[in-house]
Order: C-alpha cells, then sequence, then structure tokens
C-alpha cells in the first residue's frame, strides 16, 4: 500500500521526503500509537477520512483521535505536565498565542514539506492546515437575489431592513468585517485599525437582534429564520444550503481564517507526530480535504493534484480565484492585539 | 441516642461531681468516636473542594507574567463589561427566583393538599423534566419561542397578535427557560415542608374563628416559611452559576457569569484571569447564603415566640 501510494506520489515535490520516512517508519512501527485532537463533528469525520486514515495505513501505525475546546486544553496539558496528545488543531490566533506562550514543540521543516502553504502560516512551531471563511449569508425568501452583498450592505440598515446576527464569540472576526463594512479594501484591513472597527460596531449593535457564540447557533438562527442576515462559517452556510435553506452566499468580502497543527511540548511520540503531520499538509492528502467537507486546504498545492473535480474547485474557499475576493486573517496581528480588542469589544456590545 | 445510654450506665453512682466529670468524659470520648467517623468524609472535603478552592484563590493573585498582582480583580472595574455581567447574573438570578416562588408555591400547596395517591402521580410530573438534559429542553424552548416558533406562530394565527413577540433570544427567553429548569428545585423542598405542617395547628386555628385566609397567612404561610426559603436558596445560588441556557436563549445579549468565566480562560493566559471571576462568584454567593441564614435565623425566631 505505502509502496503504490509513493510511487504514485514521486513526481509531487517533497512527496520522496515523506515515502522515505514512510519506509523507515514501518517495520518499527507496528505498535505506534499517537492521538490526535481536533474539533470533532463533521469536520472530524471529514479529516478522519481525509487525513487520519491515510496516514494511518500508510506509516502503518495506529492514530487515536480525541475533541478539543481549543488553546486552554494544551495549555492546560502542557503546563500541568499532563500531556496526552501528540498533535492538535487550533485556531490560527491560537497557535500564534500558544507560540508566544512557549506550549508547542519545534517543527522540523526538514521532515514538513512547507512549499504550497502560505507564508504567513508556516512558522517555527505551527503550520496551517485548513481554511474556514466568514461570509455574509442572507434568506432569500426576504431579499429574493437582492440581498445584501458586502458589509457595507449588512451595515445600511435603510436599504436592508431585517433582522442580523453577528458573532459575539469571535471579536477577531467581527472586528475585520466591521473594517470591510467601512469601505476599506480587503487588502488594506490588516493590520486593523480597531478603535475604527469598533466605531463601526457601535454603529450597527443596535441592529443586532443576535451576538452567536457557535457556528451551530449562527446556523440555527438563520434556518428558523430568526434573523434574515448573518455573519457564518461557510461550512454552515453550505449545510444550510444543501438542507434546502432558502439562503444565498458568496466569497465576496469573506474573512479567510486559518486552523493550524501543532505538537504540544511534552508530546511523547513526537518523532512520529512530525511525520505525521507532514503527511496531513501534504498536498494529496490536503487534496481530499475539500471532498468530505467545505473546509478548503492550506496547501494550494492540492489543487493541481488533479483529486478535486473543477466543478467543486469554485466551492472552495482556499481555491485561488476565491482567495482573491477574501481577507487573510493575519494570526500574528491578533496574539499581539487580541485581548484588548476583545474586552474593549465586549464592553461595547455588552452596553 | 448513645449520650443518653451513657448517662445510664452512671446512673447508679451516688456521688454528682464524679457523675459529671464521667459524663464529661463520655462526651469527649463520643465526640471522638463522631470526629473519627466523619473523617474520611472531612478529609474528602477537604482534599477536593478546600484544596482546590484555596488553589483557585492562589492562583487568581498571579497576573500574565506570573507576577503577585492584583491585575485580575483590577479588571472588574477597568472593563465596563464584567460589571454588567456581574449584575445581569443577578438580575436573571432573582427574577427566575421569584418566578419560581409565584409558580412553584401555589403547585406545592395544592400537592400538600391533594390525597396521598394523586399527589404521588403530580410529583412524578415535577420530576419527570429533570430527566430530560437541560441542553435538549434549552432547545425545546427555543423552537416553542422564537420568532417563527410554535407561540408565535398560533397567536399570529389567532389574530392575537400582529408582530411575533420577542421571546427568545433576549433576558425574557433566558427567565422562562432557566425557570423550567429551576422549578423543581424549588416545589420538592417546599412541598416536603408543607406536609410536615401539623394539621391540627390550622383545625385549631378555623377552631378559634379564623377564616380560611387568616388561617393560611397567620399559620400554614409561617410554617412553610422555612422550606420555602431553602428552596429559594438553592434555586438563587443554581441561578448564578448558570450556563447553557443563558448561551442559548440569550441571543449573546444576556451574558453570565459562568459564560464570562468560560471566555476569560480561554482569552487569557493565565488562570488567575478566570480564577479570580470563580473567586468573586464564590465570595459574593457565600455572603448570600449568609445573609438568607441570619434572616431565616431572625425569621424562625420570630414564628417561634408567636407562638
Amino acid at each position: 500500500m505505502t509502496k503504490r501510494l509513493c510511487i504514485h506520489g514521486m513526481g509531487i515535490h517533497g512527496m520522496a521526503v515523506a515515502c522515505l520516512l514512510a519506509a523507515v517508519a514501518v517495520p518499527a512501527s507496528a505498535a505506534d500509537t499517537i492521538t490526535v485532537a481536533s474539533w470533532g463533528g463533521t469536520y472530524q469525520e471529514a479529516q478522519t477520512k481525509a487525513f487520519f486514515d491515510p496516514t494511518a495505513k500508510e506509516l502503518g501505525i495506529t492514530i487515536k483521535q480525541d475533541t478539543t475546546n481549543g488553546l486552554d486544553d494544551v495549555r492546560l496539558q502542557v503546563t500541568g505536565n499532563a500531556v496526552k496528545w501528540d498533535i492538535t488543531e487550533l485556531g490560527a490566533d491560537e497557535c500564534a498565542r500558544g507560540s508566544k506562550e512557549g506550549l508547542f514543540e519545534k517543527l522540523d521543516y526538514n521532515v514538513i514539506d512547507k512549499s504550497g502553504i502560505n507564508p504567513k502560516l508556516v512558522h517555527d512551531d505551527w503550520v496551517g492546515i485548513s481554511y474556514t471563511s466568514v461570509v455574509l449569508i442572507y434568506r432569500t425568501d426576504v431579499f429574493g437575489d437582492k440581498g445584501p452583498k458586502t458589509w457595507a450592505d449588512f451595515w445600511n440598515v435603510e436599504k436592508f431592513p431585517g433582522r442580523r446576527a453577528l458573532s459575539g464569540s469571535q471579536a477577531t472576526e467581527t472586528l475585520s468585517v466591521a473594517a470591510l463594512a467601512k469601505g476599506i479594501p480587503i487588502d488594506k484591513v490588516y493590520p486593523v485599525d480597531i478603535d475604527g472597527a469598533l466605531q463601526s460596531v457601535d454603529k450597527i449593535r443596535g441592529h443586532i437582534d443576535a451576538w452567536w457564540t457557535s457556528g451551530a447557533q449562527a446556523m440555527q438562527l438563520v434556518k428558523d429564520g430568526e434573523v434574515d442576515m448573518a455573519s457564518i462559517w461557510n461550512g454552515r452556510a453550505g449545510t444550510l444550503k444543501k438542507e434546502g435553506a432558502p439562503v444565498s452566499f458568496s466569497f465576496d468580502q469573506g474573512v479567510l481564517t486559518a486552523d493550524c497543527m501543532v505538537i504540544p511540548k511534552g508530546s511523547k511520540n513526537k518523532d512520529i507526530a512530525m511525520k505525521v503531520l507532514a503527511r496531513f499538509v501534504s498536498p494529496d492528502l490536503q487534496a481530499n480535504l475539500p471532498l468530505y467537507v467545505d473546509n478548503g486546504p492550506a496547501n494550494e498545492k492540492a489543487f493541481e493534484t488533479g483529486k478535486i473535480p473543477p466543478e467543486r474547485i469554485k466551492d472552495i474557499n482556499s481555491a485561488p480565484e476565491n482567495v482573491k475576493k477574501q481577507v487573510l486573517q493575519d494570526p500574528e496581528f491578533w496574539r499581539d492585539t487580541l485581548v484588548e480588542a476583545t474586552e474593549k469589544f465586549n464592553n461595547l456590545i455588552q452596553q | 441516642m448513645s449520650l443518653a445510654s451513657a448517662s445510664l450506665s452512671h446512673a447508679g453512682r451516688p456521688d454528682g461531681a464524679l457523675n459529671a466529670d464521667a459524663l464529661r468524659a463520655d462526651a469527649r470520648r463520643e465526640s471522638r468516636g463522631l470526629l473519627a467517623l466523619l473523617s474520611p468524609g472531612l478529609l474528602l472535603v477537604f482534599a477536593v473542594i478546600i484544596v482546590p478552592i484555596g488553589w483557585l484563590f492562589w492562583l487568581s493573585l498571579f497576573d500574565e507574567a506570573g507576577q503577585l498582582s492584583a491585575a485580575n480583580y483590577a479588571r472588574f472595574f477597568e472593563q465596563a463589561s464584567y460589571i454588567k455581567t456581574f449584575v445581569t447574573t443577578f438580575k436573571v438570578a432573582f427574577v427566575v427566583t421569584g418566578a419560581c416562588v409565584l409558580l412553584g408555591y401555589p403547585l406545592a400547596y395544592m400537592l400538600s393538599q391533594l390525597p396521598r395517591r394523586a399527589a404521588g402521580v403530580c410529583l412524578i410530573f415535577v420530576i419527570l423534566p429533570f430527566w430530560t438534559s437541560v441542553l435538549v429542553r434549552t432547545y425545546a424552548w427555543l423552537v416553542i419561542l422564537q420568532r417563527k416558533g410554535l407561540v408565535n406562530t398560533w397567536l399570529i394565527d389567532l389574530g392575537v397578535i400582529g408582530q411575533p413577540l420577542p421571546l427568545a433570544n433576549n433576558f425574557a427567553g433566558v427567565v422562562i427557560g432557566m425557570t423550567h429548569i429551576m422549578l423543581p428545585f424549588l416545589v420538592l423542598p417546599l412541598y416536603a415542608s408543607m406536609k410536615s405542617i401539623d394539621t391540627d395547628c390550622l383545625r385549631a386555628g378555623m377552631n378559634l374563628g379564623a377564616s380560611p385566609a387568616a388561617t393560611f397567612r397567620q399559620i400554614f404561610l409561617p410554617l412553610s416559611l422555612p422550606g420555602l426559603a431553602s428552596g429559594v436558596v438553592i434555586v438563587f445560588v443554581l441561578c448564578l452559576g448558570f450556563f447553557v441556557t443563558p448561551a442559548l436563549m440569550g441571543g449573546g445579549k444576556v451574558i453570565m457569569w459562568a459564560m464570562r468565566m468560560e471566555q476569560t480562560t480561554s482569552l487569557y493566559s493565565n488562570w488567575g484571569a478566570g480564577a479570580a471571576l470563580g473567586v468573586v462568584l464564590l465570595g459574593v454567593t457565600l455572603a448570600l447564603l449568609g445573609l438568607f441564614q441570619w434572616l431565616l435565623g431572625a425569621r424562625a425566631t420570630g414564628v417561634w415566640s408567636q407562638r
């Protein structure tokens, strides 16, 4: 199995290294087991099919799974000297913050091939794994096809009367769309002028009927017609559409937020984890992800593998065509500003 | 019980002083024995409650750089949203407790007046919701109360209202959802205390010419107050720590203390930031419990002296 895949993948730069390592790992590692944690739900099921199962088979190891709540789980394990995960997924700004706190093992880019991954998502101790987009969704039974298309439209309560929801828990995302609502072009949003963005939030907050705190909640608000327009994660928006809800959304003025993977400091299977991570970010496995879920691959070479059908590519948020329409959220910007910005944001929306 | 048997065993001694000494020694032995019996429980409480809370308090004194500081507490005054959250938490707890009393007292009273068998059946209905998860019940309320939910659809179809009532994703939604979950916690202790009221007292009152209303007001109500008070305390304290229902029913506009704790814990890199919130809530809750206790004590003595 391993051999066949390797020959198949030889043409792709970097695959040779991974194959070599796989070949070395196989004889000694039949009993090797590592634990990978992610967000659970349909996303983790997709990752299981796209990343975990193929990697386990190739390297001849067992990949056990767990679910995470985010950075505080990693912090708890690392500072408590009880690391039970060898790899875990996080949001990119969490990776940037955890890196500053020294919670992760250094990554070995001789093992992990970083080509094809946006340099903003390649760091000493964390690497990008997938993308989620924050998009504007509206109900077509209310607006037809003439709904709000831009964040400036969303902010325009006279032209687009209706009930609205924004994220109350993800201050970074709401501040990014608030900046876009002011008319700031997508390539000028970062670094975010936080006070300016807060002023923008201040203008709309009286018209917000719900500040959602989870993806499921955002979906429910739109699905049940509790709101007519909302900011929402593209995966949730895609699910609504598939379920036949009368909604419309596009990647125009979306906010691309990356997820990343890390090896928590003190992992007992660091070396195997490194090889596993190398496989997860490799173009051929990255190309599997959009076959199962709407989260786009972090490695743009995935689009060159030919695995993703062309008609599917246009629906993927990280496809080069779609990336151009969106703002890439800068994790390192939020690493340094998140706490202050979130507190100010909370003060504002809870007034 | 055993004290009584101890005094019996010394009953034959003629010397009063010796007897008293022996009694005291017995009492000491008795309390040592009791302490020994209690010790596993006490140790457990110490290890799993006192130590972690002490640790929590300790952690709350350190800032993000690991330095001893009051930064975690200063934040409550620097950032307006914390005070707002704190006030909201108590507002919700007060309103929900009030709603539970208004709904629960008549219910418990009715249950206490029913024949035993009928009361048993009705009690099952009170306890039944306990067997369904809070999450499921909260979602059910969302389905019922939202703009296109059952209540609004029916009322609009019947022509009672023109616009949907804002019943979910706001304060009202949180209160409705939480009252439903909290009601049994009030009804059960109240029912138990009402059942233990001596009906002869009521009959005696009537016999002496009191009207039913006066009997209720002057005898039944005061005698049921201790049960009501314990129900109120349980409901109020549980409300203070609520998370799921306000998170789902509040539409992000009703932020309670527990929700803020969760957010603060993941926002700051030191545990102290979240720990300080826990310490404050614990402190205020204990203070309130003390106040309740004091009021209840005064009330109970009042009832006693009236007798």
